[in-house]
């Protein structure tokens, strides 16, 4: 894929800068501006989840399409320490850093597909798309 | 990014410019607050209209606020939320229970008006020489 | 192709299948050549009988006589090939061109069954003093032509669905339900099915219009909704909190018992909504609202500027 925009999340300007440019391609890619907001909001949670968890990582956006559905793609990596209760922390309202546990799973809820892959110490890959509706 | 707190009349008014980072949004908090106690105001108004995403860092600040404001004897109104930002925010579980909210400015000092009235009432017979 | 040929022949009579099927390739292609001859008479034929069974009134005899030529000629190639794919893409694309006209179903299955008539009678005369040989030519007729009258048909059908699925979004998306009754006070009717994208239509107009009309108080009637599930129903209680966050009290009229009694089922939590019987006892409520904020309000705002200063 040749259109992807990488991002390197490590300090929380970057956090802006991210769902900014997230909401910048749903636009390209045709999303109404309240599917934009919603894109932007579940970038902005998962970008603080890195920064909250594994101090720095990296926010990669594309466009992607399935027949023809077109969409955008948000995947976030990080080498922190890993989740070991995935459960748990796709759990609405649990936190272990203050927060208000919104994170993850308020990210789940806004995108269509949402993937999460961790490894305890080695870190942690959040895959989540949003589907612009066909006609 | 500073916010411009801009005082009037016994209400502080904070409207927000443009995006803020979580840095931002805490400093926020902090000089609201120490402001209120200083100038001991009767309400705070946080104006959001220029703010396109909150996100849960964002809406935990506001409310913060709000809580922290009402204990040192202010109310809080949030005003301007865009109608994509509040449905973003509804579908995140983002409500902001027990935090006032109206549409924009204007309404928002009219409601804090409204708010100090009944105060001013509910405590006129007891206290004649009340903070006013 | 030659293995489609074969596919073709297998749906004609299992009894005779041994037989025919070697010679059932050779039949297509004598077929053919026959339909290749009589090209120009028997795309006229059909143009006649289209106009005189008063088909395709919409259109003009050139145009009928053009899509005529087009479709007989896809209609031959199919037979050869046993190809489906070039008659679909052209039976589309006729049904992008005419469904706007007005052209109904039942003229598109006319039409190409009048085709059917108009080749079986050409051969029917071709072959008559050999009613053996005119047998095995429409045992492998049939079943071709058949399928290729259906792919037409089905092709007009589905453009048919996506222009009307096309139409129904557009609808949906102009139409704004929402009615502002008073200064301040909007209703939102809701009435039919509510699919999750509907759901997410009605809100966003919803919200936009709260914020346009500074509307403090919302009345959603529900009267016209035959049934609510569960993601319809927590997407109401959505909708609530969003209103409120712009300011705006909603009330909610004319739940069903049934959906009453559904939400209380399926355990949405509705302890922040407010709901009244009836759209009449709504409107009431919101007036009482109304009138309980702006007297206050009004008041205030004059005395505050002094007692400020």
């Amino acid at each position: 894929m040749g259109d992807e925009l990488r991002l390197p999340i490590a300090a929380d300007v970057d956090v802006v800068e991210a769902r900014q440019q997230g909401r910048a391609l749903a636009a390209v890619a045709g999303f109404s501006s309240g599917e934009q907001t919603v894109i932007a909001a579940a970038i902005s949670e998962i970008a603080r989840n890195i920064l909250m968890y594994a101090k720095k990582g990296e926010i990669i956006l594309s466009l992607v399409q399935n027949g023809d559905r077109q969409g955008v793609s948000v995947v976030a990596i990080d080498q922190g320490p890993g989740i070991t209760d995935i459960e748990r922390a796709m759990q609405y309202g649990y936190s272990t850093s203050h927060g208000v546990g919104a994170g993850l799973p308020g990210a789940k809820r806004l995108m269509d597909d949402f993937d999460l892959q961790s490894t305890p110490g080695q870190g942690t890959t959040v895959t989540m798309t949003k589907w612009r509706r066909a006609i | 990014m500073e916010v411009p707190i801009l005082r009037q009349g016994q209400y502080l008014i904070a409207s927000i410019q443009s995006a803020l980072t979580d840095a931002d949004l805490s400093h926020l908090r902090e000089a609201l607050i120490a402001q209120v106690g200083r100038s001991r105001c009767r309400g705070v108004i946080v104006d959001v209209t220029a703010l396109d995403v909150m996100d849960s860092f964002a809406v935990r600040t506001l409310r913060d606020i709000a809580h922290m404001a009402r204990l040192r004897g202010a109310e809080t109104v949030i005003v301007g939320i865009q109608p994509d930002v509040a449905f973003a925010m509804v579908q995140l579980g983002l409500t902001l229970k027990g935090v006032a909210t109206v549409l924009d400015l204007e309404e928002g000092l009219a409601f804090l008006n409204r708010r100090t009235e009944e105060r001013t009432f509910e405590t006129k017979p007891k206290k004649p020489s009340g903070r006013g | 192709m030659v293995d489609n040929r074969k596919g073709m022949s297998v749906s004609t009579r299992a009894s005779e299948a041994p037989a025919l099927s070697e010679s059932s390739a050779g039949l297509l292609r004598e077929l053919v050549a026959h339909l290749r001859q009589n090209r120009t008479q028997l795309r006229e034929e059909w143009a006649r009988r289209i106009t005189r069974a008063e088909l395709l009134t919409a259109m003009t005899e050139e145009e009928i006589f053009a899509e005529a030529t087009a479709v007989y000629d896809n209609y031959v190639e199919a037979l050869e090939t046993g190809t489906f794919e070039a008659l679909q893409a052209y039976s589309r694309r006729l049904s992008e061109r005419i469904i706007p006209r007005g052209v109904e179903t039942d003229e598109v299955v006319g039409i190409v069954l009048l085709l059917r008539d108009v080749l079986a009678r050409s051969l029917f005369n071709k072959y008559q003093d050999n009613v053996e040989k005119l047998n095995r030519i429409l045992d492998s007729y049939e079943p071709a032509a058949n399928r290729i009258a259906n792919t037409v048909a089905v092709g007009f059908v589905e453009e048919r669905e996506r222009i009307i699925r096309q139409q129904q979004e557009a609808i949906r998306e102009l139409s704004t339900p929402v009615l502002q009754v008073r200064e301040r006070l909007l209703i939102l009717p809701i009435i039919g099915v509510i699919d999750p994208q509907r759901a997410r239509q009605l809100t966003e107009q919803l919200l936009r219009a709260i914020r346009a009309n500074r509307a403090k108080v919302v009345v959603i009637d529900v009267t016209g909704v035959a049934a609510m599930d569960s993601g319809v129903a927590n997407h109401l209680v959505q909708t609530v909190e969003a209103s409120r966050l712009l300011g705006a009290t909603v009330i909610v009229t004319g739940l069903s018992p049934e959906i009453a009694q559904t939400l209380v089922t399926i355990g949405v939590d509705l302890s922040e909504m407010a709901t009244v019987g009836d759209l009449q006892g709504g409107i009431e409520e919101a007036e009482r609202l109304l009138a309980d904020r702006a007297a206050p309000t009004t008041q205030v705002r004059e005395i505050a500027p002094e007692s400020t200063r």
